[in-house]
């Protein structure tokens, strides 16, 4: 079986071959592939893929998965919608 | 890591790459790329993405125009295999009052003359490229239909491999902690990971250029502030080009990807490194969004980030020698729109360093300007 069709990222439909294609240029943080690819950028923003491609770049490296940092989480945690941010200045 | 060079760029944003590429191309000798983390970490990777023509001083539209001309076949014009995304979907820049619609009939009249192709549209015609765009207090806006969008961390990447492809080398992870000199000459750059000989430095630092600059002893007038910005979720095409308000200090694109990418200006940013989200501007963002694109309020956020603007007094960048340093050059001060003038802005600091004629006059870019008092200040940046 050709492991590298397995969709890794499904928010954004990116696949372990392209993630490995991506660490084999010598990408080797998640900031770095994300930037590449656009890994981690979906609506979970990377919450389901960031550790599968950690796990990748720990295989590729010989890294321990702890020494790969994870990027930057802000809030929000989930997608929030413009239009709930409105109003509620004047306590309405 | 090498031991000698004879240029080192400090900075591996959209700049530094370009301007490592142009000068391998022009053939200045050994060019090393030291970069604190990874190339596009800084303002590059977080920047709107935008590229216009419309400017208010005749540099920004020449330095504009050129950039546009290059994007639009850069990965040919590097040799490389990269899609940078380059899109002419156009910028509308609307106006809110009398004065506003004066200052931009006066910038068009600029924009014309450098064969610029903007033109100004009624409240009615802005509607027909915009259908959902809020017109009430609009008298009109500016639309060039060749203003556009690339992908940053591509146009980034297209230089850095160029770049590679003529042996300048590129150190990720490498940050400049100091330069030495002696009797007014630079001897070499310290780095957490080891010393390079030089005696030509360029200062691509972006947000940090003030502090390179003082490295040296040079006191650069850039100062960083951040800008705050956030992406939504892709939705199908809806709208064409780039909104930008001066008015309302914002600007809303939609992405080739589907994403929408705003953000806004705060006129009380103080200068600093910080470049922390805040929870106040997806509320300012929001509210200010409404007004002018109400049916995007809809649409769920799905990141926000900030970066460093490298502010420059005048809006006009810093591009060339120091005076008080022989062979220490700043290209930096960008002010928000360095993303778009990158490939010709490398060039001519190219030409600059291997003593060539430049393409086109550079002394307004000088950083004497300020001593002298000859400001270009561009009216026109959010
Ligand atoms: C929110 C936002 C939106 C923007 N929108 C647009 C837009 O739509 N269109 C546009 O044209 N421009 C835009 N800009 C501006 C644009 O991003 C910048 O002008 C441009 O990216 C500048 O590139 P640079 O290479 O000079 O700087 P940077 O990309 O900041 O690169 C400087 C690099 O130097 C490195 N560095 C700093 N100090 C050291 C050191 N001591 N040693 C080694 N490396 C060091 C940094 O890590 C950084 O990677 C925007 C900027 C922001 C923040
Ligand atoms: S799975 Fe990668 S961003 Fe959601």
């Amino acid at each position: 079986m050709n492991h590298n069709d397995i969709i890794i990222c499904r928010c954004e439909d990116i696949t372990l071959g392209e993630i490995r294609e991506q660490i084999a240029q010598g990408k080797h943080t998640l900031e770095e592939i994300k930037r590449a690819c656009r890994s981690g950028m979906g609506p979970c923003q990377g919450r389901t893929c960031a550790p599968l491609i950690v796990n990748e770049i720990a295989k590729a490296t010989g890294k321990p998965v702890a020494q790969i940092p994870l990027p930057t989480f802000r809030p929000s945690t989930s997608p929030i919608k413009m239009a709930s941010l409105l109003g509620g200045d004047k306590h309405d | 890591m090498i031991k000698t060079a004879d240029v080192v760029v400090i900075g591996g944003g959209v700049i530094g790459c370009s301007t490592a590429y142009n000068l391998a191309k022009l053939g200045a000798g050994k060019v090393v790329v030291l970069e604190k983390k990874y190339l596009a970490s800084g303002a590059t990777g977080r920047c709107g993405a935008g590229m216009r023509m419309q400017w208010g001083t005749e540099t920004n539209c020449l330095l504009s125009r050129e950039s546009v001309k290059m994007l639009s076949h850069l990965p040919e014009l590097l040799n490389v295999d990269v899609d940078i995304e380059f899109t002419q979907n156009g910028y509308l820049m609307p106006a809110y009052s009398e004065k506003m619609a004066e200052q931009f009939k006066k910038n068009l009249v600029l924009q014309n003359s450098l064969n610029i192709p903007a033109r100004w549209v009624t409240p009615e015609e802005s509607l027909e490229i915009v259908p959902f765009l809020n017109t009430k207090g609009m008298f009109g806006a500016t639309y060039c239909a060749e203003d556009g969008h690339c992908n940053p961390f591509k146009v980034t990447e297209a230089y850095a491999q160029a770049a590679k492809n003529l042996n300048v080398e590129v150190y990720t992870d490498t940050e400049v902690q100091g330069i030495v000199t002696k009797n007014g000459k630079i001897i070499s750059v310290r780095t957490n990971q080891g010393n390079i000989q030089t005696d030509t430095v360029v200062n691509a630092a972006g947000g940090y250029a003030k502090t390179v600059g003082r490295m040296v002893g040079v006191e650069l007038p850039i100062f960083p502030e951040r800008h705050e910005i956030l992406v939504t979720e892709p939705v199908e095409p809806t709208m064409g080009p780039m909104v930008m308000s001066f008015y309302h200090n914002l600007y809303c694109q939609q992405s080739p990807h589907g994403s929408f990418i705003m953000g806004i200006g705060h006129p009380n940013e103080p200068e600093s490194y910080n470049i922390k989200s805040s929870w106040q501007f997806l509320r300012d963002m929001a509210q200010r969004l409404v007004e002018i694109l109400p049916p995007l309020a809809g649409l769920n956020v799905v990141r926000q980030w900030a970066g460093l603007y490298d502010m420059c007094p005048d809006r006009t960048p810093i591009l060339g020698s120091s005076p008080a340093l022989n062979r220490f050059f700043t290209a930096a001060g960008f002010s928000g729109h360095g993303f778009m003038i990158s490939p010709i802005t490398g060039q001519l600091m190219a030409e600059m360093i291997v003593g060539k004629p430049t393409a086109f006059p550079t002394q307004m870019f000088d950083a004497g300007r300020f001593e002298r008092g000859e400001l270009f200040v561009e009216p026109s940046v959010v």
